[in-house]
C-alpha cells in the first residue's frame, strides 16, 4: 500500500491526492463538511462560505482551500457551525423565500441545510427584494426572488453544456443572475431543456414548466434523510471504489 | 466629451474605432466600455451588442461587465450625469446641503433623472479631494472645492445645456497642497535618474562576469550584478508597501523574478479607492515620472517586458498628462526597446482607468478588471508573484512604493533603512483632511507620533483620528501618542482628523455606507452582512436603534471577520467597532431605553400618502412621536 499524504479533519487523520482541495478529499474519505455552492462536478469558486473551516488555525473555504499534507482543519464546530447557521439565515434574509408554496420544497439544498445545521428562526430582517419572474420560455420558468447566486448554473453552462445561458451582472446587494440575450429574457437564449445548467439549480430558481409537484412533498429527497446524510452520494468515492 | 445626447447614426464606426484603439481584445473590455460611454454620454444597448459580437465574447459578458463598475450605466442617466463625493469629510464640509440645493434648483430627486432626461444627482464613494471638499463628478470630471455659489453656477451651465468642455476651466483646477515634503516629494530628480542608477550598480562588477551578460532577464548573473544588484537593494532598504498591507517589496520582487511564466509584468496599483486617502494623486499629477521610473526600475529588477497603471476613474483628469508623460519617456528612450541603451531592456507601459469600485485596489481584483472583467478578487493561493495578469508572474505596487523604490535606486537600500524605525524604514505620505486649519499632505520619516501630526496641520480640539481610512483603525485623545508605523499604527496614508463637535457615530455610519456601496457581492457575508450593518446604523439613526441592533452588529462582525471573501469584508466592521468601543455613549444616546422597539413607524407608513397628496400638514401626521 503506496503512503499517501494526509491531513487532519475534526482529529481523524483523511488522506489526499496532490492537487485536491480539502472538500474533496474530505467528501472522497466519507467525510462531510457543509457546502452549498460547492458542487463536485464543476470548478469550486468559494462564494457561499458555508464550507469555511478553521484550517492551521486559519479561517478558510474548504472547497477552494489545496489539501496539504500535516495541517489540521477543524469543521465540526460550534463556532463553524454558528458561522453557518448565520450564512444560511443571510441567504434567506436576502431573498424571497416561502418554503410552502415553492416547488422546490424538499429537494431544496438552502432549505435542507437549514434544517440540518439547525436553524430555528430568521434571524434577520428580511430584505424583501423585487425580483420579477422570467416566464417567457415555453419549457423553463425562472424565479429569481429565489437565487442564493451559488453560480452553479453559470459554471454548469460553461463548463458542462460550453454555453453561456446564465452570467452575473451588478454587484454587492443588487448582484444578480441574467441571461444571454439582449432582450434579458430565457425564451431569446440557446437554452436547451436537456442543459446541465437546467437541472443544477440547488433552489427553486430555474423549474420545468407543467412538472410541478409530481413527486409530493413528504416524498422528497431531504424529507427522507438530511442532507449531511446524502451529500456523499454526489462525490467521487475513489477509495470506495478502490474497495470494490 | 459632449454632455448632450447624439444621435447613434454613426454608432458601428465610432465603437469599432475603439475597439480597434484595444486591439479586439476581450482583456480591454473595461477600458472600451468606458471610452464608448465618454463618446454617447452613457452604454447604448445597441454598442453593448455590437461590442459583444465584435470581441466575440457573450453579450451578457459584456453587461455583466458593464454593471460591475459604479461609472458605467447602461440607461440614459440624463446628459449631465453629477455626482457628488460622499465621504464624511465632504459631509463635514457641507456636501448633503450642497447637493440638496442642486437638487432643488434642478428639480430632480436624488439618485433619479430628471423628467426632461437632463441631469441626474447622485452620490458616488470618496473621490480622493478631501482635501479640497466638497467635491463632485459631472460626467466623470471632477470638480473640487464647491460652494453654494459654485454649485448654482454648475445649475446654470446644466440648465442652459452648455457642453462640458465649455464650463470655465478654474472649476476643474485641482491643487496639491504639499504641506510638508520629505525625501519623496521633495525628491529632486530628473527623469531616468533612477533608471541609470540601476543600470549603473548593475553595471559594476559586469565586465568581469561577460559570460553572463547573455540573459539578465534569467537571474544567471551573480548577487552583485545587473537586476539582481538593484533587488538587493530593495530587499536591505526594508522597504514595505505603502498600500496598506506592508508587504516587503524586496521580497515580492525576488518571489515574482524567480517565478516561472511566459512574461512578467509590473502593476502601478493607482485606485486609491480608499476614503480619506489623496496622496496618490498628487504623486501622479506632479511627480508622475518618478512613478514611472519606479515602475521601470521594477521591471528591471524582475525582468518584465509590460506595466500597467491602474488609474482609479475618478482621477480621469489626470489621464491626457499621463499620457504625454509616457510619450515623453518613449522619446527620451526611458521607455520603449534598449531603455537607456541597455540592450535587451524593453519595457512599456500602458494605462487602465478604472470605473469607480472600490475593491478593484484589491491586487488581484486590480488583475481581473485588467483583464477586462468584474472586479472580484481571486481566489488564492495562487498569489499574483506567480499567477497574475494572464496568469503570468505580476507584481502589484502601490504609488507610493514605486516612487520610494526609485528613490532607493538612486541612493542606496542602507540610505532608506537610515529613516524611520526599525521596523518601518523610509518615510510616509500621510494624506490629512477633516478637522484641521491645514488640509493636505504630509510627508514624515516612519515613527512620528499622531499628536505632531495634529499639531503641524493645526488641529484643535480633537476628538478621534481616522487613521488609514474606514478599513483602518479610529483612536481617540489618549491614543495621539501612538506612533505612524507598521509596528504600532500602519497606514495607506488616510489621516482623517474630527473635533470635539463631530458626531462618531454619524462617522461610522457613513464609512458602514462606504462598504456597502463597494462590495462586489462575491461572497455571502459581504455581500449581505454590509447590508445588514447599514440597516443596523441606519435604525439606530432614525431612533429606533435598541441594544439588539449592538448585538446584531458584533454577530456580524464575527461573521465577516470569519469568513468574508477579502480584506474589504474583513475590515468593514472595523469603524463600527472601533467607535462603538471609544465613543459607547454617542451610540447609547441614540438608542431606545427598551431592549426591543419594533421598528414599524405608523406615522412614517403615511409617508407615502402624504406626498401624493402634497399634504404635510399636522392633520396629516398621527401623533405618535413625542
Amino acid at each position: 500500500m503506496s503512503e499517501r499524504p494526509t491531513f487532519q479533519l475534526d482529529g481523524e487523520e483523511v488522506p489526499f491526492e496532490p492537487g485536491q482541495t480539502v472538500m474533496q478529499a474530505a467528501l472522497a474519505a466519507g467525510r462531510y463538511i457543509p457546502h452549498l455552492c460547492y458542487h463536485p462536478e464543476f470548478t469550486p469558486h468559494g462564494s457561499c462560505k458555508v464550507c469555511t473551516a478553521k484550517i492551521n488555525g486559519r479561517m478558510m473555504a474548504a472547497c477552494t482551500t489545496p489539501a496539504e499534507s500535516a495541517t489540521e482543519v477543524e469543521s465540526n464546530t460550534e463556532e463553524l457551525n454558528e458561522l453557518r447557521r448565520t450564512l444560511v439565515q443571510m441567504l434567506f434574509a436576502e431573498g424571497n423565500h416561502f418554503c410552502p408554496s415553492c416547488e422546490k420544497s424538499g429537494d431544496c439544498v438552502l432549505q435542507a441545510l437549514g434544517y440540518d445545521l439547525g436553524v430555528m428562526t430568521a434571524g434577520f430582517r428580511h430584505l424583501f427584494p423585487d425580483r420579477p419572474v422570467d416566464a417567457s420560455h415555453p419549457e423553463l420558468l425562472l424565479d429569481f426572488n429565489r437565487c442564493i447566486l451559488c453560480e452553479l448554473c453559470v459554471r454548469a453552462a460553461r463548463e458542462v453544456d460550453g454555453k453561456h445561458v446564465f452570467s452575473l451582472a451588478g454587484r454587492g446587494l443588487t448582484k444578480h443572475l441574467i441571461v444571454n440575450a439582449e432582450s434579458g429574457r430565457l425564451v431569446d437564449t440557446d437554452v436547451a431543456v436537456t442543459d446541465k445548467a437546467v437541472s443544477v439549480c440547488p433552489v427553486g430558481v430555474i423549474l420545468r414548466k407543467r412538472v410541478g409537484f409530481a413527486t409530493p412533498i413528504g416524498e422528497r429527497r431531504y424529507d427522507h434523510s438530511p442532507i449531511s446524510a446524502q451529500a456523499l452520494d454526489d462525490a467521487p468515492r475513489p477509495l470506495e471504489r478502490h474497495h470494490d | 466629451m459632449n454632455a448632450l445626447p447624439e444621435s447613434l447614426a454613426d454608432l458601428e464606426p465610432r465603437v469599432r474605432r475603439i475597439l480597434s484603439r484595444w486591439g479586439h481584445d476581450p482583456t480591454g473590455l473595461v477600458q472600451v466600455l468606458r471610452e464608448v460611454q465618454e463618446e454617447f454620454g452613457c452604454l447604448p444597448r445597441p454598442a453593448l451588442a455590437l461590442i459583444a459580437r465584435l470581441l466575440r465574447i457573450p453579450y451578457s459578458r459584456v453587461t455583466g461587465v458593464a454593471s460591475f463598475y459604479s461609472f458605467l450605466v447602461v440607461d440614459p442617466h440624463g446628459a449631465y450625469r453629477v455626482l457628488f463625493s460622499d465621504n464624511i469629510t465632504d459631509r463635514m464640509a457641507g456636501s448633503e446641503r450642497l447637493m440638496e440645493a442642486m437638487c432643488h434648483r434642478l428639480w430632480v430627486e436624488p439618485g433619479k433623472v430628471s423628467e426632461d432626461g437632463l441631469v441626474s444627482v447622485g452620490r458616488t464613494s470618496c473621490t480622493g479631494m478631501c482635501d479640497q471638499g466638497p467635491a463632485l463628478l459631472v460626467n466623470g470630471r471632477a470638480i473640487p472645492a464647491l460652494t453654494s455659489e459654485r454649485v448654482e453656477q454648475i445649475c446654470e451651465l446644466v440648465l442652459a445645456r452648455t457642453p462640458l468642455a465649455e464650463w470655465p476651466d478654474e472649476f476643474f483646477v485641482v491643487q496639491d497642497h504639499v504641506r510638508r515634503a520629505d525625501i519623496l516629494l521633495g525628491h529632486g530628480l530628473k527623469p531616468g535618474d533612477a533608471i541609470r542608477a540601476a543600470l549603473q550598480r548593475g553595471a559594476r562588477g559586469w565586465s568581469e562576469h561577460a559570460a553572463n551578460e547573455r540573459s539578465w532577464r534569467e537571474a544567471y548573473v551573480g548577487a552583485a550584478q545587473g537586476p539582481i544588484a538593484t533587488l538587493e537593494e530593495i530587499k536591505r532598504s526594508n522597504l514595505r508597501g505603502r498600500g496598506g498591507a506592508g508587504f516587503t517589496t524586496g521580497i515580492k520582487w525576488e518571489a515574482c523574478r524567480h517565478a516561472t511564466g511566459l512574461a512578467r509584468y509590473v502593476v502601478c496599483n493607482a485606485d486609491e479607492g480608499e476614503p480619506g486617502t489623496f496622496k496618490d494623486r498628487v504623486l501622479l499629477a506632479s511627480h508622475a515620472d518618478l512613478v514611472f521610473d519606479g515602475m521601470t526600475v521594477a521591471a528591471y529588477a524582475i525582468g518584465a517586458g509590460h506595466g500597467f497603471l491602474y488609474l482609479r476613474g475618478e482621477y480621469r483628469h489626470l489621464l491626457d498628462s499621463l499620457e504625454a508623460t509616457l510619450e515623453r519617456r518613449r522619446e527620451a528612450n526611458l521607455l520603449g526597446n534598449g531603455i537607456c541603451g541597455q540592450a535587451g531592456f524593453d519595457f512599456d507601459i500602458r494605462i487602465h482607468v478604472g470605473a469607480g469600485s472600490y475593491v478593484c485596489g484589491e491586487e488581484s481584483a486590480l488583475i481581473e478588471s485588467l483583464e477586462g472583467k468584474r472586479g472580484v478578487p481571486r481566489n488564492r493561493p495562487p498569489y499574483p508573484v506567480t499567477h497574475g495578469y494572464r496568469q503570468q508572474p505580476t507584481i502589484v505596487n502601490n504609488v507610493e512604493t514605486l516612487c520610494a523604490a526609485a528613490l532607493i535606486a538612486v541612493h542606496g537600500g542602507d540610505w532608506y533603512r537610515s529613516l524611520g524605525t526599525l521596523k518601518s524604514s523610509g518615510t510616509k505620505i500621510l494624506s490629512v483632511a477633516g478637522d484641521v486649519a491645514r488640509p493636505g499632505l504630509y510627508e514624515y520619516p516612519f515613527g512620528v507620533p499622531v499628536g505632531q501630526v495634529l499639531e503641524d496641520a493645526g488641529a484643535t480640539s480633537t476628538q478621534a483620528v481616522q487613521i488609514s481610512g474606514p478599513s483602518g483603525v479610529c483612536i481617540d485623545a489618549t491614543e495621539f501618542h501612538r506612533r505612524i508605523a507598521f509596528e504600532d499604527l500602519p497606514t495607506a496614508g488616510a489621516f482623517t482628523v474630527f473635533n470635539a463637535s463631530r458626531d462618531m457615530f454619524e462617522v461610522a455610519r457613513n464609512y458602514a455606507q462606504f462598504f456597502a456601496h463597494e462590495s462586489c457581492g462575491f461572497c455571502t457575508p459581504c455581500r449581505v452582512g454590509t447590508s445588514m450593518l447599514v440597516a443596523a446604523m441606519d435604525k439606530i439613526h432614525a431612533g429606533n436603534g435598541t441594544q439588539q441592533e449592538l448585538r446584531e452588529m458584533n454577530r456580524l462582525n464575527r461573521v465577516l471577520l470569519m469568513s468574508a471573501h477579502c480584506g474589504l469584508g474583513h475590515t468593514a466592521c472595523n469603524p463600527i467597532l472601533d467607535t462603538m468601543k471609544r465613543f459607547r455613549p454617542a451610540y447609547e444616546r441614540k438608542l431606545r431605553s427598551l431592549d426591543f422597539t419594533p421598528a414599524f413607524d405608523l406615522d412614517g407608513a403615511l409617508d407615502r400618502a402624504r406626498q401624493m397628496t402634497g399634504r404635510d400638514d399636522p392633520g396629516a401626521h398621527l401623533e405618535t412621536h413625542p
